[in-house]
């Protein structure tokens, strides 16, 4: 047996253990070390005016929501609607992150598709995703009034996250 | 009684192909003609079997049988007949339940079309067949059964995900499962020869149509799932870089390679150990795409049912038949022997060096795919890999192949005159330099990328027009040659749509009222007014829309907003007019206030080019099956 026939078995034998590992991991669910500590602080401009800021010391007193978004990611237009019917709700203000976005292409998307956010921070080299430790687009936080991270989403919302974790924590933190 | 008559059949069906896997590979072995004699008849039952499996569901969606848990949470009473039945594989199980069915239809097709195969083959063929569809049919059965009932049953169904309600559902997943099934068949026969210790040219000689046929049914595919993202899920483009979009592709991307190198190892006898690697791989490639779209390791777009269970099953089924493949390949492919020898301006050259850039870029592919993956494995955190990575590394690997397919046809096997073939090429590259600049320049913008993407694709056209004209003199224009030329047609087609639209396509968001117009692409799109249709089971809003240009009237676009009954979100129905070298596309957004609507146009040049390429290179791949020299030497090769 020639070593180097060997080569493609072993090669698969190292991606069946990334598989096995990445098996017992959910993608859409994980703990985040962010979870029970104080939301990041930081200071964007407003994606629909430049020329104001945001900063999530200004929610302080109230539960809010801040949802990772961007206009080039596919699942965010597949949660899109989800957080539509979640503003009409009106249950909490939900703040946008727009995430590495043109300014141009996310506006587009608002327009087209409803704009559920209060305001949307705008983040086009994702360094306050950095510090949320966003790990791909969109996420979700649950932020309480003293501005405690109570609940992280990967992924998008889907109308069964809303309705049994979401809307009962926001019950909670009222 | 019918779901259960299916059930029924579907157990049947595995304790055949458990027959079918282990006798006639025994019987081969030991030299048991009786146990040899019994892969076509198990083959052919199997087949049968499914079938039935396959009928009986359909059936129940056709009579909107609730009690069935499958059709109550994919259908229901209101949706139109011909989604009831493409909904037998919209979802997890129905959709496995169509894996194995095209595969033991692969099977049959090997036992009804190999009569004057070696009967040993034959049987190791669909010995190794029986085996992967015993796996897949335990499964179906232990984590996947599409025959569940749902006790009592529901009054109504819960219907389709109305993204999947359209006719793309109806064709594209039993296309393009056909295409990542058939790769077992060339897989098969690479297994059975590096059972049999007969790993020669005549191997080639019979996978060849079949891994051909594959790759057709796989092409198709994933151009009518592109198509499909294009027009149904409205946000115009036609090619995402999901995982699962990647999960077809990179098997596509292996099988081109397969496809290649086999015809080398057929004419030349090389390659074999490398032809036989692809051939495993192509599966193997297929089999970790449903697992990747089965399991839910990755996030996607098409993630259906997430089941941990259903993933492990999958990954130990894969470590089977992948893992011992391999420990086989490394056991006998060293004993192959060496082909021909060739020399570094021969053909074989050319075609290996197309088969490392094919390679190379379905490797990096599947890395970008699998990385989010690899670096959670690795406790580096998570992230998403996105279009700018695939865009990044893939476009640029396919640089010096299409600059090979410009010269690789003009070469002969073992050795050829490059000089000779390079002083003879100098018009084509006359020519792609013209279109390199003339082309920009009358489509009104000149970018280097687009002026690189038409010197590549009319670099390919002019070189493979000069050859069918000399091929046509001396009488060789063979079917075989034409599909070559056809499918690499096929891939400038493909490349002129692709760079077409990627530098002139235009697009505008746009507030509209009743009356007022915008332009795009020298077009004038008017809105008439919006209004509210009822339909099946959805309820829609519907502009109204006029296409003109220069004051002519050319069509009237519907564009609609529809929303399903059983679904809270909205869907977008765009409304396309197709062109030969433009698409204007409409879809309307949401209602803004005061009778304004926000409405999203575009102008996509060539863009139907993209489809009509990959139409193109089917085609060829069927010109090429077709070959009745290829065909009698076929026959001859297995007396």
């Amino acid at each position: 047996m020639k070593a180097k026939f060997l080569i493609p078995l072993l090669l698969f034998m190292v991606l069946v253990g990334f598989l096995a590992v990445g098996l017992n991991r959910d993608p859409q669910e994980i703990p985040s070390p962010l979870v029970g500590k104080q939301a990041p602080a930081f200071e964007l401009p407003q994606l629909a005016d430049p020329k104001k800021n945001f900063s999530p010391e200004s929610m302080k007193g109230q539960p809010w929501i801040l949802n990772v978004w961007a206009s080039w990611c596919v699942a965010c237009r597949e949660e899109h609607p989800v957080l539509v019917e979640l503003g009409k709700l009106q249950v909490a203000p939900i703040i946008g992150l727009d995430y590495k976005d043109k300014r141009e292409d996310a506006m587009t998307m608002l327009a087209l598709q409803g704009n559920p956010y209060l305001l949307s921070a705008f983040d086009a080299n994702g360094r306050v995703g950095i510090d949320y430790g966003v790990y791909g687009v969109p996420e979700t936080y649950v932020i309480d009034k003293a501005g405690v991270i109570r609940f992280k989403h990967i992924g998008p919302i889907t109308m069964a996250v809303l309705n049994q974790k979401i809307l009962p924590l926001l019950g909670e933190l009222k | 009684m019918i779901p259960e008559f299916g059930h029924y059949a579907l157990i049947l069906a595995l304790c055949v192909a458990i027959i079918q896997g282990v006798l006639p590979l025994l019987g081969a072995h030991q030299g048991r003609r009786e146990w040899i004699l019994l892969a076509r008849p198990a083959a052919q039952s199997v087949f049968l079997l499914l079938a039935i499996a396959f009928f009986n569901l359909g059936w129940s969606f056709y009579t909107n049988d609730f009690s069935v848990l499958y059709v109550a949470e994919h259908s229901n009473s209101q949706m139109p007949l011909i989604y009831r039945l493409g909904a037998v594989w919209g979802g997890h199980e129905g959709s496995l339940l169509l894996w194995v069915f095209l595969l033991s239809t692969w099977t049959f097709l090997v036992a009804q079309l190999s009569k004057s195969l070696d009967e040993f083959m034959v049987a190791r063929v669909i010995g190794v067949l029986g085996l992967v569809l015993t796996g897949l049919l335990l499964f179906v059965l232990l984590t996947s059964n599409p025959f569940e009932r749902l006790l009592p049953a529901a009054q109504d169904g819960r219907s389709l995900n109305p993204l999947l309600q359209d006719p793309g559902l109806v064709f594209h997943p039993p296309m393009l499962y056909m295409g990542y099934v058939g790769f077992s068949v060339a897989f098969a026969f690479a297994i059975a020869s590096l059972l049999s210790g007969r790993l020669d040219a005549a191997w080639a000689r019979w996978s060849r149509p079949w891994a051909t046929a594959a790759w057709v049914f796989l092409t198709l595919g994933i151009a009518l799932g592109s198509w499909w993202a294009y027009y149904e899920l409205g946000w115009g483009g036609w090619w995402f870089w999901d995982p699962v979009e990647n999960a077809s592709f990179i098997p596509w991307l292996v099988g081109t390679a397969l496809l290649h190198s086999l015809a080398v190892t057929e004419k030349r006898g090389g390659f074999k150990s490398w032809t036989v690697l692809l051939a495993i791989t192509a599966f193997s490639l297929s089999l970790l795409g449903t697992f990747l779209v089965r399991s839910g390791v990755l996030t996607s777009v098409h993630a259906f049912a997430t089941d941990p269970k259903r993933g492990i099953f999958i990954l130990i089924f894969l470590v089977l038949v992948v893992g011992s493949s391999l420990t086989l390949y490394a056991w006998r492919a060293p004993k192959s022997t060496l082909g021909g020898k060739f020399s570094l301006t021969s053909r074989e050259t050319f075609i290996l060096l197309g088969n490392v850039f094919l390679v190379v870029s379905a490797a990096s592919v599947l890395l970008g795919t699998l990385y989010p993956l690899l670096i959670d494995a690795l406790h580096l955190g998570k992230i998403s890999v996105g279009p700018p990575y695939f865009n990044s590394v893939f476009v640029p690997i396919m640089v010096p192949l299409l600059v090979l397919m410009g010269i690789g046809p003009w070469t002969s096997w073992k050795n050829s005159d490059l000089l000779a073939v390079i002083k003879r090429l100098w018009i084509a590259a006359l020519a792609a330099v013209i279109a390199a600049v003339l082309i920009p320049f009358v489509m009104g913008e000149f970018t280097w990328l687009s002026s690189l993407g038409f010197l590549l694709a009319f670099w390919v056209i002019a070189s493979g027009v000069m050859q069918i004209i000399r091929q046509a003199k001396i009488g060789k224009a063979t079917r075989s040659f034409m599909g070559m030329q056809c499918a690499h047609f096929g891939i400038t087609v493909f490349v002129i749509g692709v760079t077409m639209v990627g530098a002139y396509q235009e697009e505008k968001d746009v507030r509209m009222l009743a009356g007022e117009s915008v332009t795009v692409g020298g077009y004038q799109i008017q809105l008439q007014g919006v209004s509210a249709v009822p339909g099946p089971n959805y309820k829609a809003m519907q502009g109204t829309f006029l296409l003109s240009r220069n004051g002519t009237l050319e069509a009237t676009m519907y564009p609609e907003k529809r929303s399903y009954f059983s679904s809270t979100m909205p869907m977008t129905e765009a409304a396309i007019n197709v062109g030969l070298t433009r698409d204007i596309y409409v879809s309307l957004g949401e209602e803004l206030d005061d009778k304004a609507w926000a409405v999203r146009v575009y102008y996509k040049p060539f863009v139907d080019w993209i489809w009509a390429g990959c139409l193109l290179m089917g085609l060829g791949g069927v010109l090429a099956m077709s070959d009745k020299r290829y065909r009698m030497k076929l026959r001859k090769a297995a007396v």
